[in-house]
């Protein structure tokens, strides 16, 4: 309630005096209880697993994968990473990032979720249970409740117009979307606000919202001024970036730069991707699965440059709810499966290996999928531990209820 | 009922269960709130006519001759000939569909404006989105409105298993779902293909895609605890395998054994790729019968009790709480079993339930629902074509593009985000200006809002500073959020 009045107080002031345009408004996030940051991506739809880390040294990849199949070698081929496993052509940065060791790769890792309905894998991987529709709230927002000073309420931003689920929770949690409000003006939102006092929620969710702008205003501009937007630099030569998708992606990716390069920011922030769901002609070193992927990593890399120095505080993790069939199916595409990819990227993570308890594809789940041997929640104990601080009783009790015999994996971020 | 309780009512009628009251609906509604609601089901649902409007065959007609002309163009580059015109002509797709499906969406928006039917319509985008197709696959840009007008609307007031028939065999849920193609793995197709030689195709994997059939029981049917297993779905897959859209097909030789090309566009069963033999589904035997098979299999989950109830608890939770009383869920699930999934019988067990009208605004507009109602409440023109569309895409829900086969969620947390909220709080500030003294708020807040309409808010449109400032204050209030 006292922030609440603080900004309310801001707006009422602006009122008065005239003389702070919203653009112009500076407000302050709550004191920041530390100074990683961490992102979560999540991509939805089951990102093909097989195809962004091609086990191209397994024996059994290229004939269970057929005409989707990978090259070891030639053109277009796969990148590799060490004698069993390679990432996909489109992934350049992320072979660059895995050089620097900037880059770790999880494989064959699931939620704890076995059946294959994208919305229930979803519901799981963000809820952070056992089971669908167990938890109302998000592990990322339970996460953002027990940090080490938790009452930093505005210490998370979801980058989109509304919370995801992973975000959702008894800490407030703001949404950030482009807006155009040129025609609002302060005098109408001074009245807004008064308007929704008595209504809870939305007297938060405007709050939040006017904040937010603010700050992402602030960060374009100071983007501008940096230079870092201006054509010429490397992101913005990949020829793909004129594509819409890859537009969307960077400028998300952008944006929850701006507001994580704030040292009164927020330190977590999440976005979603959709689109990953390739039952069909999902292409091989080309193709639909292709585009998607190189415009996911072409954001990666915009959002290093517009970090600046903050990525080396930085952990992205990218997961998705499940991986898909080891074999192509009749359509050229992969059906939905179990063991999954997914990926730890940032300046704090000790990066340049494969993480994977391998089991190989000749011994597949249910005699169809790629076999999970680790449990995500594990990895992201690790990180929120090791990374953000949050204690382990906090992560076995809360953040994964019921969890205490997944044990954080250890080691996959440096020392602070 | 007493005056207020009527009134109450009749803003629940209007507001929650229509599309948002237009002036003058709410003192039609408040004689009799439920029965104003009854006498919409009333009738032959109401047909879309827009001279842009085309059969989804038509428009799919089109894009396969597009397709099959880029395929040659393509064999030919690769032989050595040049045709970059004829690639580039075909690459056009989108510039087919694009048209068709700005139309389609300008017409639903206009009549769920228009409409003098408001519940039936929610009825109906109900559906659609049970039913969900997204035009992010570029393939159903130009169809997925045509589903909505062939294979939804005239079902609205019918029976359950007819709807679902009537979708699941509509090219556009077939190439959404990627059913075309799906071959049965002992089909005379999957034969054909492996004892080819050297010709095209051979050597090709072929086998079933799972897609549309692990969608059905998911997300149309069963639901997702509906208690089915992955051998279900597999088995499911098989017995809809060959389930195809008319056209050219494949190639000759499986034109040859399937019977035809069928008629362009239109749902074509292939035999030669449907998978022989019985099929043993939910602890049920299916002889084979050729299409009749997957048909049997989808008559009986429309009449399973797990569909009824999933279906059920998605239509309480649309229109009384975002955690729907499932008292009323199992009332309208006896309503549907007991007269053979007919929709109206299960529309009227959801009215005459007491918990349909205990609570108003209980539930968050959709930006669709809050569009809707602003234009509805402020009488405005849809207009220009494009223009119109933008507000979905400002709001953040483009008209038939849920993203994802399970449609548009359909809880508070999933639209009331901060940066949600100012989108709105910004488009009906431009609106307003734009409008400027044209409305008067203070005379439609009454008008919009009825007994939901408070102190607070008409306080507010009274002492604004400007006609504009008080139509923004009237549109982002509390209570013109909710429903």
């Amino acid at each position: 309630m006292r922030d609440l009045l603080s900004r309310r107080r801001f707006l009422e002031a602006s009122l008065f005096t005239g003389a702070t345009s919203l653009a112009g408004a500076r407000l302050a996030f709550a004191a920041a209880p530390t100074e990683s940051r961490f992102v979560f991506v999540l991509l939805r739809g089951a990102l093909d697993g097989l195809s962004a880390v091609p086990p191209v040294g397994d024996p059994r990849y290229a004939s269970l994968r057929g005409q989707i199949a990978l090259a070891k070698s030639g053109a277009d081929a796969a990148l590799p990473l060490d004698s069993t496993f390679a990432l996909h052509p489109s992934l350049g940065f992320l072979h660059q990032s895995y050089a620097a060791k900037e880059l770790a790769v999880l494989h064959a890792v699931a939620s704890p979720y076995r059946e294959r309905s994208h919305f229930d894998g979803q519901n799981v991987l963000e809820g952070g249970g056992v089971h669908p529709h167990e938890l109302q709230s998000g592990w990322l927002n339970r996460a953002l409740a027990a940090l080490p000073k938790a009452g930093a309420a505005e210490s998370g931003v979801a980058l989109g117009a509304n919370v995801p689920l992973a975000m959702r929770g008894p800490v407030e949690v703001a949404s950030w979307s482009p807006t155009k409000i040129s025609t609002l003006d302060e005098d109408t939102l001074a009245r807004i606000t008064d308007l929704y006092a008595r209504d809870p929620l939305l007297s938060r969710r405007l709050a939040d919202a006017l904040e937010s702008d603010a700050i992402a205003n602030e960060a374009q501009a100071a983007a501008n001024a940096d230079g870092d937007m201006k054509p010429g630099n490397v992101v913005e030569r990949d020829a793909g970036q004129r594509r819409g998708l890859n537009a969307n992606f960077t400028a998300t990716a952008r944006a929850a730069a701006g507001f994580l390069k704030r040292d009164d920011g927020p330190r977590v922030a999440m976005f979603d991707t959709s689109g990953w769901d390739t039952h069909a002609n999902e292409g091989g070193a080309q193709g639909q699965l292709a585009l998607r992927l190189r415009a996911l990593d072409a954001s990666l890399a915009a959002f290093k440059v517009a970090l600046g120095d903050t990525w080396r505080h930085t952990v992205v993790m990218i997961a998705t709810e499940f991986g898909r069939t080891a074999a192509i199916n009749g359509t050229r595409g992969t059906d939905h499966g179990t063991g999954a990819a997914a990926f730890l990227l940032g300046g704090a993570v000790r990066g340049g290996r494969v993480v994977a308890d391998w089991p190989g594809l000749s011994g597949l789940h249910e005699n169809r999928d790629l076999r999970p041997t680790r449990d995500l929640r594990a990895v992201l104990k690790g990180v929120l531990r090791d990374h953000l601080g949050v204690a382990s009783a906090a992560l076995d009790r809360d953040v994964f209820p019921a969890s205490a015999a997944v044990a954080p994996l250890a080691d996959l971020v440096r020392p602070a | 009922m007493t005056a207020t309780q009527n009134s109450i009512a009749a803003a629940i009628a209007v507001n929650r269960f229509g599309l948002g009251a237009r002036p003058g609906e709410l003192a039609a509604a408040e004689k009799n709130p439920s029965g104003w609601l009854r006498r919409q089901l009333e009738g032959a649902p109401p047909v879309l006519r827009s001279e842009g409007l085309e059969a989804s065959a038509e428009t799919l007609g089109k894009v396969l001759a597009l397709r099959k002309d880029l395929a040659t163009a393509r064999r030919e580059k690769k032989q050595g000939g040049e045709d970059g015109a004829k690639v580039a002509a075909a690459l056009k797709l989108p510039a087919i569909e694009r048209p068709v499906y700005i139309e389609e969406a300008h017409a639903r928006f206009a009549h769920a404006v228009g409409t003098d039917r408001p519940f039936l319509e929610r009825l109906t985008q109900f559906w659609t989105n049970h039913f969900a197709v997204s035009i992010d696959k570029v393939v159903v840009l130009g169809v997925a409105g045509a589903m909505e007008r062939e294979a939804i609307r005239p079902h609205v007031t019918g029976r359950f298993v007819d709807l679902l028939m009537a979708v699941e065999k509509h090219p556009a849920m077939i190439l959404y779902l990627d059913n075309q193609a799906s071959v049965g793995p002992n089909s005379r197709a999957a034969g054909f293909l492996a004892r080819r030689g050297s010709a095209p195709g051979a050597g090709r994997k072929v086998g079933i895609n799972e897609n549309l059939a692990r969608e059905i029981l998911e997300l149309h049917t069963l639901g997702v605890d509906g208690g089915y297993t992955q051998a279900d779905v597999t088995t499911f897959a098989l017995a809809i395998s060959g389930w195809s859209i008319g056209g050219e097909g494949p190639n000759r030789g499986l034109r040859r054994l399937g019977g035809g090309k069928g008629r362009p566009g239109e749902f074509f069963y292939r035999d030669a790729l449907h998978e022989p033999g019985t099929k043993e589904l939910l602890d049920e035997r299916y002889a084979d019968g050729g299409v009749k098979q997957g048909e049997r299999i989808l008559a009986d989950l429309a009449m399973r009790r797990a569909t009824a109830r999933h279906v059920c608890s998605k239509l309480a939770r649309h229109f009384i709480a975002d955690a729907p009383p499932q008292g009323v869920v199992e009332r309208m699930t006896q309503a549907w079993l007991g007269n053979r999934g007919n929709l109206v019988n299960v529309y009227e067990a959801l009215l005459a339930s007491p918990e349909a009208w205990g609570e108003p605004l209980a539930k968050f507009k959709t930006p669709a629902d809050y569009i809707y109602s602003a234009y509805r409440g402020l009488a405005l023109p849809v207009g220009d074509k494009r223009r119109s569309l933008q507000a979905f895409e400002a709001l953040g829900q483009r008209n038939l593009m849920p993203g994802s086969p399970a449609g548009w969620p359909d809880t508070s947390a999933d639209w009331d985000g901060s940066s949600a909220l100012l989108k709105r709080i910004a488009w009906s500030d431009a609106l307003s200006q734009r409008l400027g003294d044209s409305r008067n708020a203070r005379e439609l807040a009454p008008q919009l809002l009825g007994a939901t309409l408070s102190d607070a808010t008409a306080h507010a449109v009274a002492r604004a500073q400007s006609g504009a400032q008080a139509l923004t204050l009237l549109l982002s209030s509390p209570e013109f959020m909710r429903r």
